[in-house]
């Protein structure tokens, strides 16, 4: 059953869903930055790439993301989630801000805001659009398949 | 090869359909997921019953998951292409922003969410955000 509010567990869900594709981002620019120039005449480097530490912390964070985010749109709307993913922006700007001390200027400080007050407002409705009875008993599509005769 | 600028009729035009293409395939592929995710059901519930396996058949057993993700992998092209002709300042922010009013748009229209005052406030808020932030 979804719930229109949710439970802490849904709250960790959308945290990862928010804190992966950034950091996932993060470490596949790290780590092609600190690879030699790569060219498409010898894509077997660019495989190779995939197994270096960096590379393949990013990868396997960018999954992480995509599994989260495909488990909040099984019991939240599209239009819940995606602010959500949209906050990971401001999370790399406040590291970025005072763990690695770059300056922030007054315009992406206003974007911080903004975005911050956007995700709150969306965050205290209800995740998920109520339907009528029949929709909502409506059975998914995997119960069905489980119950068929083998 | 030329590149084209926003700032000239014909660069204008190219730049608005590449970003177009990106928003467009990025929504459709958006929606297509979440129809698809909403029609597997709850897989907090469906793995508590299952098992990691049972989650993982139940989504890749549904057609419409696979038609989002080759719209997604769609917008990823179209972003790489246009990365090719346009300052990363100009298509980040604006292809951002934009889906984030469009996936609102469409998930009034297709998946029937209950797009309300507030959402819609938080979709504009977000998307003036995301412009100012990667602007």
């Amino acid at each position: 059953m979804a719930h229109a509010r949710l439970l802490p567990r849904q709250y960790m869900i959308l945290g990862l869903v928010a804190v992966c594709a950034p950091l996932g981002d993060t470490c596949l620019s790290r780590g092609m930055t600190r690879l030699p120039a790569i060219s498409l005449l010898h894509p077997a480097t660019l495989i190779a790439a995939v197994f270096t530490p960096w590379i393949a912390v990013g990868i396997a964070l960018l999954i992480g993301f995509f599994a989260s985010y495909l488990t909040a749109l099984s019991w939240a709307d599209l239009t819940f989630v995606l602010p959500a993913t949209a906050f990971g922006n401001v999370i790399v700007a406040v590291l970025s801000r005072f763990w690695l001390h770059e300056q922030i200027s007054l315009e992406r400080w206003a974007g911080i805001v903004l975005i911050t007050v956007g995700v709150g407002f969306v965050a205290h409705g209800p995740s998920l659009t109520e339907r009528p009875e029949t929709a909502v008993t409506a059975q998914p599509a995997a119960e069905i398949a489980e119950e068929q005769p083998r | 090869m030329t590149i084209p600028s926003p700032a000239s009729p014909t660069g204008f035009w190219a730049a608005t359909a590449m970003i177009a293409a990106i928003v467009l395939c990025s929504t459709t592929g958006e929606v297509l997921t979440a129809a698809a995710m909403k029609s597997v059901g709850d897989l907090d519930e469906i793995r508590a019953r299952s098992g990691l396996k049972g989650a993982i058949r139940a989504v890749l057993t549904c057609p419409l998951f696979f038609a989002g993700v080759g719209f997604l992998a769609l917008a990823f092209f179209s972003l790489l292409f246009a990365l090719n002709h346009l300052n990363l300042s100009l298509v980040a922010p604006a292809s951002a922003s934009l889906t984030l009013v469009t996936n609102a748009i469409a998930g009034k229209i297709f998946l029937k969410e209950n797009v309300d005052s507030r959402r819609w406030t938080a979709a504009v808020l977000v998307c003036i955000g995301v412009y100012l932030l990667a602007h």
